[in-house]
């Protein structure tokens, strides 16, 4: 019997077995790369709620990845009504209409209000303690002028490959945008 | 004080609706803004900026310098040591510091997604993160593993008794990663899911964050790692994968014993994930060994596992022959059947999709099939969003399933057929030697041979045991 040559892989046999492996898997690679250049796009990423698309169901406060959540409640406050009776502020059934907690709809007293001048308050964000529950949000929206809304606030956001919220939100509002413009902001006098 | 009344006013409008419309997402000046008397400066709205494209970069280059300083550890200093402290570093860079992403294993999808839907942007770090890796592998073998991926080291710094998990299991397990590889492209090619993100099992643990369930499976892979080594390389990777298809054909690769095995066995019983192949034929006298007897049957047996590999003793020659040409028929079949699976499948795998999710609860709730309505049909509708547009965009999507649940089907059929025929070829080595595909060149065997440099006295005492009496 040849059992004893058999022993012992031909250093021949074996190196083209390599070779053949290493050609294919550069030549794998190549048509890849080829592929991806077509694609392949320099430009930077990053997510970003699309406030026209968010239904503030709430999941942004639960599903980051990040708790408390990296999203937060952004004021556009060129487009706040500056409104005393605010319903991103107020509970619709509040029991007084003064700053007192029970009155408030921010689950965490993330909202500050402060009397500018009669009749005007401001509201102002206060996003170390906004968990991005989005009902603040829903009440400007629905009687308000919707000044305030959600954003995915870069300086905490960790990027992932794939946002948790994104995958959870129910009308896909979370999309990548370029990062050198990362925030999708309301405009004062957009439609 | 006109404006204060028609604050007033709209309040008013305002809750007699407070229950029960849609929302208007859009912004609408209800309210207009304010002229201040006093000169009330409005507060700017912050947006602060993300990190800048030093990041990409410094990421990138620590990559490609930890890639190169892990295939010099293994390959020239063959120094466990040193591959930890890789290790240790890769885990606190890689892992804690960074999060855990863009990882290789995840940029599987974004390369997926980017060449299903020319729409798709892929940015060059991902790019780099993907390919820097398998270019490594072809130069060096798995180095991306030994000491680079963040997954791979927090598995490694918690093995502390690797018990050895039989062949067949090995084998058997070592199917799941190319389920797990399939199905995860077929769903990033029809932008349903991102599988290895969702269930990335270690990212929570990276960012001390997460929910209970990624936690909970982080917890679970460490405590199951301290005694089967990197569960997740060996049995899930999607990765390690793609890593194993081209590591046998790596230029340089790591190797136990360039002088001459004693068959001592030290490296197979070191290394923690069963990637040293055992010797099949007896050692040939005067082939620089020192021909050590040949392992009992049942280790022999354990490579393969039962009823798969080569058979030992007169005869068994002519049974394997007949057991490959068995096999080699019955591939096709084996892949006709995985696709026929594949196809039965289609339809649950077609729901992953969002949109396809959500045409089906609209259908369902139109019928009256279901009662109520969710976030997302209740969103549709509020919003008006057309439903020509989401018919098309399901069919498009069904008709990507249609042929790639067969297609991953057939993938799964024709691997398993391929593990079966590699199993019952004859390996014919008198040498322990390092299964490229499998190995992660952790060098913990090449420390333990005890031809090391430093393991003198063992491999005297060693050479000295197996001498005749
Ligand atoms: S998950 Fe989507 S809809 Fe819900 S609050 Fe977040 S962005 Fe808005
Ligand atoms: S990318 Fe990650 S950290 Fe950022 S908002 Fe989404 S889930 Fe949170
Ligand atoms: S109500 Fe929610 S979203 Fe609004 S400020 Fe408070 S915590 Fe933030
Ligand atoms: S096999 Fe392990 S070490 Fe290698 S890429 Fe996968 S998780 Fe990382
Ligand atoms: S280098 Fe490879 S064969 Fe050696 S112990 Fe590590 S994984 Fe096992």
């Amino acid at each position: 019997m040849a059992e004893a040559t058999r022993s012992e892989p031909s250093s021949d046999r074996r190196g083209f077995f390599r070779g053949m492996v290493r050609g294919m898997a550069l030549l794998a690679g190549g048509a890849t790369l080829g592929l991806l250049a077509t694609r392949a796009q320099a430009a930077r990423t990053v997510w970003q709620i699309d406030p026209h698309k968010c239904t503030m169901c709430g999941r942004c406060a639960v599903e980051c990845v990040l708790m408390p959540s990296a999203v937060k409640c952004v004021h556009s406050h060129g487009m706040c009504g500056y409104c005393e009776l605010c319903t991103g502020f107020f509970e619709p059934d509040a029991p007084n209409l003064h700053e007192g907690a029970e009155n408030q709809l921010c689950p965490t007293g993330a909202i500050e209000r402060t009397l500018i001048e009669e009749p005007y308050y401001e509201y102002r964000i206060k996003e170390n303690q906004c968990i991005g529950c989005a009902k603040c949000v829903a009440g400007c929206a629905a009687f308000g002028n919707g000044s305030m809304y959600l954003q995915i606030r870069h300086d905490r956001c960790v990027d992932c490959n794939d946002c948790a919220i994104a995958r959870a939100c129910p009308t896909q509002a979370i999309r990548r945008v370029p990062a050198d413009q990362p925030y999708l902001l309301k405009q004062v006098n957009e439609p | 004080m006109k404006s204060a009344i028609g604050h007033w006013f709209g309040w008013g409008l305002g809750a007699a609706f407070w229950i029960g419309l849609p929302v208007p997402t859009g912004a609408m000046q209800r309210f207009p803004p304010p002229q201040f008397e006093t000169d009330h400066a409005l507060p700017v709205t912050t947006t602060p900026p993300p990190d800048g494209p030093w990041r990409d970069v410094l990421d990138v280059a620590v990559l490609a310098g930890a890639l190169g300083l892990a295939a010099w550890l293994v390959l020239v200093r063959r120094s466990r040591r040193g591959v930890l402290a890789l290790v240790v570093f890769s885990l606190i860079y890689f892992g804690f510091w960074r999060g855990g992403c863009v990882c290789p294993i995840g940029a599987i999808q974004n390369v997926t997604a980017a060449l299903a839907d020319p729409g798709h942007a892929l940015p060059l770090v991902v790019a780099a993160f993907f390919l820097l890796p398998l270019l490594a592998t072809i130069m060096f073998g798995r180095v991306y593993c030994a000491g680079v991926c963040p997954l791979g080291a927090i598995q490694d710094v918690v093995v502390i008794k690797p018990l050895r998990v039989p062949m067949w299991l090995e084998h058997a397990l070592g199917m799941l990663a190319y389920v797990y590889l399939g199905a995860a492209v077929l769903f990033a090619a029809t932008g349903s899911a991102w599988i290895i993100c969702e269930y990335d099992p270690f990212v929570g643990l990276f960012r001390m964050s997460g929910t209970t369930f990624m936690l909970g499976l982080g917890a679970v892979f460490l405590l199951a790692g301290m005694f089967f080594a990197r569960p997740y390389c060996r049995w899930l990777c999607p990765y390690g994968v793609l890593m194993s298809w081209i590591a046998p054909g790596a230029v340089w690769q790591p190797r136990i014993d360039p002088v001459g095995c004693i068959q001592c066995q030290l490296c197979r019983d070191g290394c923690p994930i069963n990637a040293i192949d055992v010797p099949d034929v007896p050692s040939p006298a005067g082939s620089g060994g020192t021909g050590g007897p040949m392992l009992p049957g049942p280790e022999a047996g354990l490579r393969a596992g039962p009823g798969v590999g080569p058979g030992v003793g007169p005869g068994a020659h002519r049974r394997d022959r007949r057991r490959m040409a068995v096999l080699l028929i019955a591939a096709p079949m084996v892949i006709s059947i995985g696709a026929l699976l594949g196809h039965g499948l289609t339809p649950a795998l077609t729901r992953m999709n969002e949109r396809v999710r959500l045409a089906d609860r609209l259908l369902a709730e139109d019928m009256g099939w279901v009662e109520g309505h969710t976030d997302a049909t209740a969103a549709f509708r509020s919003r008006g969003d057309s439903r020509t547009e989401l018919a098309t965009e399901t069919k498009r999507i069904t008709s990507i399933y249609a042929w790639g649940g067969p297609l991953l089907g057939g993938f799964i059929g024709l691997v398993l057929a391929a593990k079966l025929i590699q199993q019952a070829r004859r390996r014919r080595s008198d040498e322990f030697v390092i299964h490229q595909p499998r190995c992660v060149a952790c060098a913990r065997c090449l420390a333990l041979c005890p031809h090391h440099p430093g393991n003198e006295a063992r491999l005297v005492e060693l050479t000295r045991e197996k001498e005749p009496l």
